[in-house]
C-alpha cells in the first residue's frame, strides 16, 4: 500500500511538471500583448523612457527575456518555495489575491457538492430498484437534461424567472448595494442571497452525472448473486436493498465523490463569470482573459495539482474501501 | 443471438425443434431492435433529426442569407423650427427716416409710462397711439416710424404707407383699406389681397429656423400660421423641391415657444424586430433574421461538433491501439502523455488560447479552424484510455490467437480485428462527447472566445443577454437559441445512452 501511495505520487510529481512545461510553453508563444500595452502607456508618459527600454525593463522583470527553458526553470524555482509572482492585472501578488478568493469558491462548491449527493444519490437508488418504471424513466430524462443543460442558458433562465421576474434575488454579485450599511448577521445573509441561484445553477447542472453513476451502479449490485441468496432467504425488500445492495454500491460512490473532494477548490469557473461572484473562477477569467500570465500560469497549475491529487484520492479510497484490491 | 417468435402466419405448423420456427437475427439488426425499443433513445433519434433537417435543410429554404440584414424606415422627430408669438415691438422706419435704438429704447419707457412724448438730446417725439399695440412716432410732424407688435409680411415688395394702413385696418377691424391709390381688401386673419391679387398678411407669428442651413421659406411660414391658428398639431407641407413632409407642432407653456418637428424617415436597422409573418423569430442587434441565423448557427454548431469529434476520436483509435497492443516501454509512453493530456485544464486553457486569438484579430474562419482543432487536440485522451482497455482485453482472446497463428499481419490484427470490436463502445463514447463538445462550443462563443461574428453559432446568439435590457425584453433572440441547443444535445445524449443499452445488453438486463 505504502509503495504503491509513493509510487503514484512520484508519478503524480512528473505529470505535474511536464503539464506546466507545456503551459508555460504555450503561454510564452502567446502575443505578449499585456507587456506590449504597459510599455507603451509607460512610455507615454511625459519624460518617460522610450517604448524600446520599457519594454526591454519589463521583460526583464517578467522573466520574459529568457528562452523558453531557462524561463520555466525560473518559474519553477520561484514556484516551488510559494512564489508565483505578482499578478499584473491585480497588481497585488498571485498568492495573496488567491488566498483572499478561495474560500469563497470553496463553500459555494462544498453546499453544491453535499446538495448533489443527498439528492442524486437517493434518486439513483430509486431508478435502479424501479427499473424500466416509469419513475425511473422520469429520473434518467431528468439526469440527462442535467447533463445536456448549457450552463449559461440555464443560469439566464433562472435570472429571468428569480431576478427579473419575481425578483428574489439580485442578476449579478456577490453583495447587494446596501451591504456596507447591514449588520453582520444581515451581511451574511445578504450573502447567502446572493449565492442562491449560483447554487441551484451549479447543483442542477452537475446533478445528472452522479444519478446516473449511482443507477448503474446499483444496477450492478442488485445482480449479483449475494442479493439473489438475501431474496431467497426471505428478506424484506427495504433490507435487501437498503442494507445489502446499497452499501455494496457505497464501493464506487465513495471513490468517486472522494476524487471530487479536491475538486471543491477548482470553483466554477463559468458560473461564476456568468453570477459575476468573485471566487476563484471568475477572478482567473478576467485575469486569463486579459492576459495576466503570472496568474494564469498559478491557476492552471493549481487546477491540475486538484486533478492529480483527485485521481491519486480516488486510487486510495479504492484500495481503502475495496479488500479485493488490496490484496490484489 | 436468436430470437424466438411465434409461427409465422402462413398457417404452415412446424413441429417444436424445427429450425424454421427460430427468426435469426443478425447482431445489427439486434442492436436496433434493443435501440428502438427504448422509448427515451427513440425520442433522442427524433430530437437529432428535427434539428438535422432544420439546421441543414432549413438554411437552404430559408429565403435570406445568414448575414442579411434588414432595414426599415423609422420617422424620426427632428426639431425644424421654432414659431413664437412676437411680444416685443418692432419697429420699421418710414423711407429716408432712421429709428435708432436708443430712440428705440425712449420710446418703450415712453409706451409704458403712457406718455404721449419723450424727449432725446433735446428733440421732442410724439408718439400716436394707432390702435392696439400700433404706434407711430414724429419728430415734429414727419413720421419716423411706426411701432407694432403685429408683423406685416409681404409677398412682394410692399412700401411703408401700405404697411402701415395695412396695419391701421388690421387693428382697427375694418375689412378694406386704400394706399397709395391702390384698393386692398383685409380679412380677420391678417389676410391682404389687393386688386391685383394676394399681397401679403399680417400676424403675430415669428417663425424661424431650428436647424443651421435651412431657411423658412414664406410659405412655410404661412403654413405653420395656418396651422397654429386652427388649432391643428400637425401638417403636411410640401417645400419648393416638391418634397411633402409631415410636421407636428408642440407648445412649450414655459418657453410660450411652439416647436415644430420635422418627421424625417431614417433607414435604419430593423434589430430587435418582434416576431413577425416576414421574420418569424425576429431579428437580432444587426437587424438579421433569427430563424435563419438559428439555421445557419446549427449548421455551424453541429458541424464543429462533428469535426472535432473526428479529430478526437481517429486521434484516440491510433493511440489507444498501439498501446493496447504493444504494451511494454510503448504503452507506458503512450500512457503517461495521456495522463499529461488528462491532467491539463482544457477550459481555462481554451479560454486563454481564445483571449490570445482576440489579441491577434484572427480572421473569423480561420479562428473557427484553430478552435476545432484545439478541442480536437485536447480532447483525444479518453478515447484513446477506452480503446486501450478494451484492446487489453480482446488480445488475450482466442479469435487473436488464431489470427496470430494464420499470419495475419499486425496492421491488420490491429485494424480489421481488433478495432471493429470496439467499434460499439466508441459509437457510444463518440456521440456522448458530440453533445459535450457542442456545449464547449455553445460555452466559448457565448463568453466571445469562440465563433465570432458574421458566422452564427447556438453560443454567440444567445452572447446577446449579456445586455440585462435584451434579455428581459427580447426573449426571442435568446430562448429559441437556448432551446435548440438544448435539444440537440439532449438528443446525442439520449441516442448515446441508448445505443449504449443497445449494445451492451448485460448493462441493462
Amino acid at each position: 500500500m505504502r509503495r504503491f501511495i509513493i509510487k503514484r505520487l512520484i508519478l503524480s510529481v512528473f505529470i505535474l511538471l511536464c503539464v506546466t512545461f507545456i503551459i508555460y510553453a504555450l503561454m510564452r508563444c502567446l502575443p505578449a500583448s499585456y507587456v506590449e500595452n504597459m510599455a507603451m502607456q509607460l512610455s507615454a508618459a511625459p519624460g518617460a523612457k522610450p517604448y524600446s527600454e520599457w519594454l526591454d525593463q519589463l521583460n526583464e522583470q517578467y522573466g520574459l527575456d529568457k528562452g523558453i527553458v531557462a524561463g520555466y526553470l525560473r518559474w519553477l524555482s520561484d514556484a516551488i518555495r510559494g512564489n508565483f509572482g505578482d499578478s499584473w492585472k491585480y497588481t497585488v501578488p498571485v498568492v495573496q489575491k488567491f488566498a483572499d478568493v478561495i474560500w469563497l469558491s470553496f463553500v459555494m462548491g462544498a453546499v453544491a457538492f453535499f446538495l448533489e449527493l443527498i439528492i442524486a444519490i437517493p434518486l439513483g437508488v430509486i431508478a435502479a430498484t424501479k427499473q424500466y418504471s416509469r419513475t425511473d424513466y422520469v429520473i434518467t430524462a431528468v439526469a440527462l437534461v442535467g447533463i445536456s443543460l448549457p450552463t449559461f442558458f440555464f443560469a439566464t433562465l433562472l435570472k429571468l424567472a428569480f431576478s427579473v421576474g419575481l425578483g428574489w434575488f439580485d442578476l449579478y454579485g456577490l453583495v447587494g448595494r446596501d451591504y456596507e450599511q447591514l449588520s453582520a448577521w444581515g451581511q451574511f445573509l445578504d450573502k447567502a442571497n446572493h449565492l442562491v441561484l449560483p447554487i441551484v445553477t451549479l447543483v442542477i447542472v452537475s446533478i445528472g452525472s452522479l444519478m446516473r453513476y449511482t443507477r448503474t451502479n446499483m444496477l450492478e449490485v442488485l445482480n449479483a448473486d449475494y442479493i439473489r441468496t438475501a431474496r431467497a432467504k426471505g428478506l424484506d425488500e427495504n433490507k435487501v436493498i437498503y442494507h445489502h445492495a446499497f452499501r455494496n454500491t457505497l464501493i464506487p460512490l465513495v471513490t468517486i465523490v472522494g476524487g471530487s473532494l479536491p475538486g471543491l477548490f477548482a470553483g466554477a469557473l463559468i458560473t461564476e463569470t456568468l453570477f459575476m461572484i468573485p471566487g476563484i473562477g471568475y477572478i482567473s477569467y478576467q485575469a486569463m482573459v486579459a492576459g495576466d500570465i503570472p496568474f494564469s500560469m498559478f491557476y492552471l497549475t493549481f487546477m491540475a495539482i486538484l486533478t492529480l491529487a483527485g485521481n491519486l484520492l480516488s486510487d486510495i479510497l479504492y484500495a481503502v474501501v475495496d479488500p479485493r484490491v488490496r490484496i490484489a | 443471438m436468436s430470437d424466438v417468435t411465434p409461427p409465422v402466419s402462413s398457417g404452415e405448423e412446424f413441429s417444436l425443434n424445427d429450425d424454421r420456427r427460430v427468426k435469426t437475427l443478425s447482431p445489427g439488426a439486434l442492436v436496433a431492435k434493443r435501440f428502438f425499443r427504448n422509448k427515451i433513445a427513440v425520442v433522442g433519434l427524433v430530437m437529432l433529426i428535427v434539428m438535422f433537417v432544420f439546421s441543414f435543410i432549413g438554411g437552404l429554404i430559408s429565403p435570406y442569407r445568414q448575414d442579411e440584414q434588414f432595414y426599415h424606415y423609422e420617422n424620426q422627430q427632428k426639431e425644424f423650427a421654432a414659431a413664437t408669438i412676437n411680444k416685443d415691438f418692432r419697429y420699421v422706419n418710414a423711407e429716408g427716416q432712421d429709428f435708432s435704438s436708443l430712440l428705440q429704447a425712449k420710446f418703450i419707457l415712453a409706451e409704458g409710462k403712457g406718455a404721449d412724448s419723450f424727449e432725446v438730446k433735446d428733440v421732442t417725439y410724439s408718439i400716436t397711439k394707432e390702435g392696439e399695440d400700433l404706434y407711430t412716432i414724429y419728430d415734429g410732424s414727419t413720421l419716423l416710424a411706426y411701432a407694432s407688435k403685429d408683423i406685416v409680411n409681404p409677398s412682394g415688395d410692399m412700401s411703408f404707407d401700405v404697411k402701415l394702413a395695412a396695419l391701421k385696418a388690421y387693428v382697427a377691424g375694418e375689412s378694406s383699406f386704400s394706399a397709395e391709390g391702390d384698393d386692398y381688401s383685409i380679412d380677420d386673419a391678417g389676410q391682404i389681397t389687393s386688386s391685383a391679387g394676394d399681397a401679403g398678411y399680417i400676424t403675430r407669428l415669428v417663425v424661424s429656423s431650428a436647424q443651421s442651413g435651412v431657411k423658412i421659406s414664406k410659405e412655410f411660414a404661412e403654413a405653420v400660421s395656418v396651422m397654429i391658428d386652427s388649432g391643428n398639431d400637425e401638417m403636411d407641407f410640401t417645400d419648393a423641391d416638391g418634397e411633402e413632409q409631415h410636421y407636428k407642432v408642440s407648445y412649450d407653456a414655459s418657453a410660450m415657444v411652439y416647436s415644430i418637428k420635422q418627421g424625417k424617415e431614417t433607414y435604419v436597422y430593423d434589430s430587435y424586430a418582434k416576431p413577425s409573418s416576414k421574420h418569424w423569430l425576429g431579428t437580432d442587434t444587426n437587424g438579421m433574421d433569427m430563424l435563419t441565423r438559428l439555421m445557419y448557427g446549427g449548421r455551424v454548431s453541429l458541424i464543429i461538433g462533428f469535426i472535432v469529434v473526428i479529430i478526437e476520436t481517429v486521434l484516440g483509435v491510433i493511440l489507444g491501439g498501439i498501446s493496447g497492443y504493444f504494451g511494454g516501454w510503448i504503452d507506458n509512453l503512450i500512457m503517461r502523455i495521456v495522463d499529461i493530456f488528462y491532467c491539463i485544464p482544457s477550459l481555462p486553457l481554451i479560454i486563454i488560447l481564445g483571449a490570445a486569438m482576440d489579441g491577434m484579430r484572427l480572421d473569423p474562419q480561420i479562428r473557427m479552424l484553430y478552435l476545432m482543432l484545439i478541442l480536437g487536440f485536447l480532447g483525444w485522451p479518453g478515447i484513446a484510455r477506452m480503446v486501450r482497455g478494451q484492446i487489453l482485453s480482446l488480445r488475450e482472446q482466442e479469435f487473436m490467437t488464431a489470427a496470430e497463428a494464420t499470419g495475419v499481419s499486425v496492421r491488420r490484427r490491429i485494424f480489421r480485428h481488433l478495432i471493429p470490436n470496439v467499434i460499439p463502445q466508441l459509437i457510444v463514447i463518440c456521440t456522448m462527447s458530440l453533445g459535450s463538445t457542442i456545449i464547449t462550443e455553445a460555452t466559448l462563443s457565448f463568453l466571445g472566445l469562440g465563433v465570432k461574428f458574421p458566422f452564427a453559432s447556438w453560443g454567440n446568439i444567445i452572447n446577446d443577454v449579456n445586455n440585462a435590457f435584451v434579455m428581459t425584453h427580447y426573449w426571442f433572440v435568446w430562448i429559441p437559441a437556448g432551446i435548440c441547443l438544448l435539444v440537440a444535445v439532449l438528443g446525442f445524449n439520449f441516442v448515446g445512452d441508448g445505443l449504449r443499452d443497445a449494445f451492451d445488453p448485460r448493462m441493462k438486463r
